[in-house]
């Protein structure tokens, strides 16, 4: 594990804008069954991505939530020095991984360390309990 | 201070000649949508300005991508992006929010037609999306601050440590003062809540359709903030209305018949706050109307008497009716007697009021349901068409910064 | 009777407004050098100005009246940004203003300018004025990208959705979040921190003659740069403008007016915004290109057909250097370089400096100054005046950019 807590810190957990997003509810639904769910659009195939109620190409609101593969490769990267919210030890890395279906997410790595990180390493997805009541997608190496 | 208020004599000359309003005649509203209006929309605010936004270019005529320009109230909560990454417009020309709450009704569609007359934009869409019902309430005081921006807090310093929470109880002020200088009465306020639910009988959209209410079941409602009564109150609702703006030009060549802007206006007069205006010389009165109003008609080189109908902002019963003193329907102080009977402003009287029912009686939507009216009545489809009408007028909220607009065929 | 004869009036205006056939193409591009800014008011910037954002907005505006020669009882409009100080309505009242007869807000960069030069263009206003306290250093942290403030006060104004795909992997705060689209800028056209080092380092040069900028009395080397703590890596803290206390007002008229007042006007010659699709305010991680700045070429599309003049016209270029990585992708965006190639562009600084190329952010830019974007705007009236204190020969046309990475916006000043 590279992202190191602070036990006593709450990691922030995905907001609960009930009224005001409900949109994101499947993806955090889907990894607490350890599954990476995406959105897409049922008419055109559009990939919705972040969570939207409407498809941008063909103005569809019909919309369902797919499996991922959980496979792609890393795209970019950070790593802090400088912790922006107590819950996190630093360093600690954040990528963007895009998924072979297409969609990027951020996220972090559960098995590299941030100087070995490169752009286009292959990784797929591993979930972690990283609190009693949160379950995060995280990234290893493929293989 | 508000001198020409006071003496009821508004200045022209310090304003932009009436030649170099470019807004006036050249600009129109050609498409107007919404959802339907509920208690629990069960959607996201984001969800529900899709809807509203893709019937209003369905009504035009349009397509989404048409679109290049947006603006709202700053108390809309949906990020533009968001909004713009779910409608898939391919460029955003113009942006804009106004503040001040419900003041900002029309203020919007004017600063739409200032963007499309000045070649800023083609198409703006006016929008407005509230789970105001089943989310975060506005005429709620316990969280009320949380929601304002900081910087306009300054004057709920004076007023939260006495209990002095709501806008509700910040009205009831001056409503009150009004009562009091006028000897208007409870009877003849209830009129204006009567009336505009008859509306709203005929018109299958309106939260309150299939419940009449008579002048009786209005006398003995509950009493929320003396001096109102819970059916003086607006009605909490879910939903998103858009309509949209663009040149005369352009206009002609789409599916509606155009509601042309005739007059524009905003006005924020000295020593306004949200609702507690208890610093200006006279409190009984909406200063901001008279000079919203005034405005309206040197730009629109119009009267009163001109307009046919009459859409007036109404959060609550006597917001709507001292608007009829300040925009000239009636004289000063004579609005309770004006509305008694509710005749005048009855679809055949003298001034048809609020005739899809209002905030009261319709829906809540922060005055966009206002606009959308006034522009049926000019295409003549109104659920309750008042009779050859030219002129059209629209307010937007009172006790804050507000704004007007005249249509027109 | 009287009813009659005053619609007849409105019917005869209808009449006007059909016959005038050729009147789409000439309200297009109307506000091509109608508007012009007559006045500027800056309050001195500090790390701790003391005093209240509602103090220093009527400060700003009465020098900015001053400055224009305008009695402040004139002015019947008002502009800001939504997340800079009081509401109109406040400052009116400090200011004893009877009614304004516009007033407008706008979340991104200086957009709120456009709004300024359609109040004045329409007719809806006769002096606008364009207001921006901002008290990031000592106010309360107002930050829109920190979680945590923003759930607790609820500053829902904003785009909280991504917040649900960031804060819980510790991508939290805006250094972060351009720190992404550098890295993989850095990767995909081989820029090293040696060659976008030199911004700051001609930055602080310009600083540090401009008694205004406080941070810099001595110029930095590009040792000082690539030295500087590592924020977020690859963000390093000369990556990143300081915050600051300051305030600033301009005051926008027609050009026709603005010839009778106290300076030369400076003339608004074009005023524009952009968006794009899959945009997120700095997160528009899921665009098939992350490192360019699609709402800023939208934005310059725009403002150079308005202007009609092209990138070769512009003499200075006063650009959004909130964060320095910006400032290439910028340069290529707006036009002034190709593809890839803003950080060649800026190495060694010799093109950007005063008298260079393409000389930018001339007063230090938020990077020798703090951030507060309205300093560019301040800065290229200056030029055009012949006041700056990096003053450019030949300064008759200048751009000025903002709001890099999110929702785009910029104006074409000419004298």
């Amino acid at each position: 594990m590279t992202v190191k807590y602070n036990a006593d810190k709450r990691i922030p957990h995905p907001a609960k804008w009930a009224v005001l997003y409900r949109s994101s509810t499947p993806f955090w639904d889907g990894v607490k069954e350890k599954k990476l769910m995406l959105q897409r659009c049922k008419q055109c195939g559009t990939w919705l991505n972040p969570p939207r109620p409407m498809c941008p190409k063909c103005h569809s609101t019909e919309s369902e939530w797919v499996a991922s593969s959980g496979k792609g490769k890393i795209y970019s990267w950070v790593t802090y020095n400088e912790a922006p919210d107590p819950a996190f030890k630093t360093p600690y890395a954040v990528v963007l991984i895009e998924l072979e279906e297409g969609p990027r997410l951020v996220s972090n790595l559960a098995d590299i360390t941030p100087e070995d990180i490169r752009i286009g390493m292959p990784v797929e997805v591993t979930f972690e309990d990283v609190a009693e009541d949160l379950t995060l997608p995280k990234f290893k190496k493929a293989g | 201070m508000l001198q020409e208020y006071v003496d009821r004599k508004y200045r022209r000359d310090n304003k932009p000649p009436v030649e170099a309003n470019l807004i006036k005649n050249r600009t129109a509203i050609v498409g107007i949508g919404q959802t339907s209006y509920t208690k629990n929309s069960g959607r996201d605010e984001l969800d529900l300005a899709c809807e509203a936004i893709r019937n209003a270019v369905d009504d035009a005529g349009l397509k989404i991508s048409d679109i290049d320009g947006f603006d709202t109230f700053i108390l809309d909560r949906l990020a533009l992006p968001m909004l713009v990454n779910a409608l898939g417009i391919p460029d955003v020309a113009f942006s804009g929010e106004v503040s001040g709450g419900g003041g900002a009704g029309c203020a919007v569609a004017m600063h739409a037609a200032a963007a499309v007359v000045t070649g800023q934009a083609n198409y703006v869409c006016v929008y407005r999306s509230l789970n105001e019902a089943s989310g975060h309430r506005y005429g709620r005081g316990d969280d009320f601050i949380e929601y304002m921006p900081v910087a306009l807090t300054p004057n709920y310093a004076y007023t939260w440590p006495l209990g002095f929470v709501t806008p509700l109880g910040w009205a009831g002020v001056w409503g009150k003062r009004w009562m009091y200088e006028f000897g208007i009465t409870r009877e003849q306020i209830g009129w204006w809540p009567v009336v505009l639910r008859e509306y709203a009988q005929n018109n299958p959209d309106a939260m309150f359709y299939g419940r009449p209410m008579t002048h009786q079941d209005y006398m003995e409602s509950p009493m929320i903030v003396d001096p109102l009564k819970l059916h003086d109150c607006c009605v909490n609702t879910d939903g998103a209305a858009a309509y949209i703006v663009t040149t005369v030009e352009r206009a002609r060549d789409l599916r509606q018949k155009p509601a042309i802007i005739l007059a524009a206006s905003q006005s924020c007069p000295i020593e306004q706050e949200i609702q507690t205006v208890y610093q200006r010389p006279i409190i009984s009165g909406l200063v901001e109307t008279w000079y919203v109003g005034q405005e309206l008609y040197r730009v629109g080189e119009c009267g009163p008497d001109d307009i046919d109908v009459a859409q007036l902002y109404d959060p609550y019963s006597i917001g709507g009716i001292i608007q009829l003193e300040e925009l000239g329907f009636c004289e000063r102080g004579e609005g309770g007697k004006f509305i008694e009977g509710g005749d005048n402003i009855r679809i055949d009287g003298k001034i048809p009021c609020n005739t899809a029912g209002g905030l009261l009686s319709e829906a809540y939507l922060h005055g966009y349901n206002l606009v959308i009216e006034g522009v049926r009545q000019i295409r003549g489809t109104s659920y309750n068409q008042v009779k050859d009408v030219e002129l059209s007028l629209v307010t937007a909220g009172p006790g804050v910064q507000s704004s007007g607009i005249i249509l027109r065929g | 009777m009287a009813k009659k004869s005053i619609k007849d009036k409105t019917n005869r205006a209808k009449s006007g407004a059909k016959s005038r056939k050729t009147g789409h193409s000439m309200a297009k591009n109307s506000i091509k050098n109608k508007t012009a800014i007559v006045g500027i008011g800056v309050v001195n910037f500090s790390k701790n100005i003391g005093r209240s954002e509602w103090y220093t907005a009527s400060q700003c505006i009465k020098l900015a009246a001053d400055d224009a020669g305008v009695n402040i009882y004139d002015i019947d409009g008002m502009v800001k940004n939504i997340d800079d100080g009081p509401d109109p309505s406040y400052v009116q009242k400090g200011l004893g203003i009877d009614n304004l007869t516009y007033h407008s807000e706008s979340h991104w960069g200086t957009s709120a300018m456009m709004n300024a030069v359609q109040a004045i263009a329409s007719g809806a206003a006769n002096y606008c004025v364009y207001y921006q306290p901002a008290h990031r250093a000592s106010g309360p942290e107002k930050s829109i990208s920190d979680y945590r403030v923003a759930r607790e006060t609820r500053d829902d104004s904003l785009d909280l959705i991504r917040y649900d795909f960031f804060s819980p992997f510790g991508l939290i705060g805006q250094t972060g979040y351009v720190g992404m689209t550098y890295q993989r800028y850095m990767y995909e056209f081989g820029v090293k921190p040696e060659q976008i080092g030199w911004i700051p380092v001609v930055e602080s040069e310009s600083a540090a003659r401009n008694p205004n900028a406080i941070f810099f009395d001595k110029p930095i080397t590009i040792k000082d740069y690539l030295n500087s703590r590592m924020v977020v890596n690859p963000m390093r803290e000369y990556d990143v403008a300081p915050k600051v206390d300051g305030a600033i007002a301009i005051i926008i008229t027609t050009t026709e007016r603005a010839r009778d007042l106290k300076h030369k006007p400076v003339i608004i010659s074009s005023c524009a915004f952009g968006m794009a699709p899959e945009g997120q305010f700095h997160t528009s991680y899921t665009r098939d290109s992350i490192t360019e700045l699609p709402e800023m070429k939208n934005m310059a599309r725009e403002l150079f057909r308005i202007a009609g003049v092209s990138p070769k016209d512009i003499k200075a270029a006063m650009l959004d250097d909130t964060f320095i990585p910006y400032v290439p992708m910028q340069l290529e965006a707006l036009g002034f370089c190709g593809r890839g190639e803003g950080a060649a562009f800026c190495e060694g600084g010799d093109r950007i400096r005063p008298g260079g190329e393409l000389p930018i952010n001339t007063d230090g830019g938020s990077f020798g100054q703090g951030k507060l974007d309205m300093t560019r705007i301040v800065e290229a009236v200056r030029q055009i005046r012949g006041t700056s204190t990096n003053q450019i020969d030949n300064a008759d046309m200048i751009l000025v950019a903002s709001g890099a990475g999110g929702p785009a916006d910029g104006l074409i000043l000419r004298g």
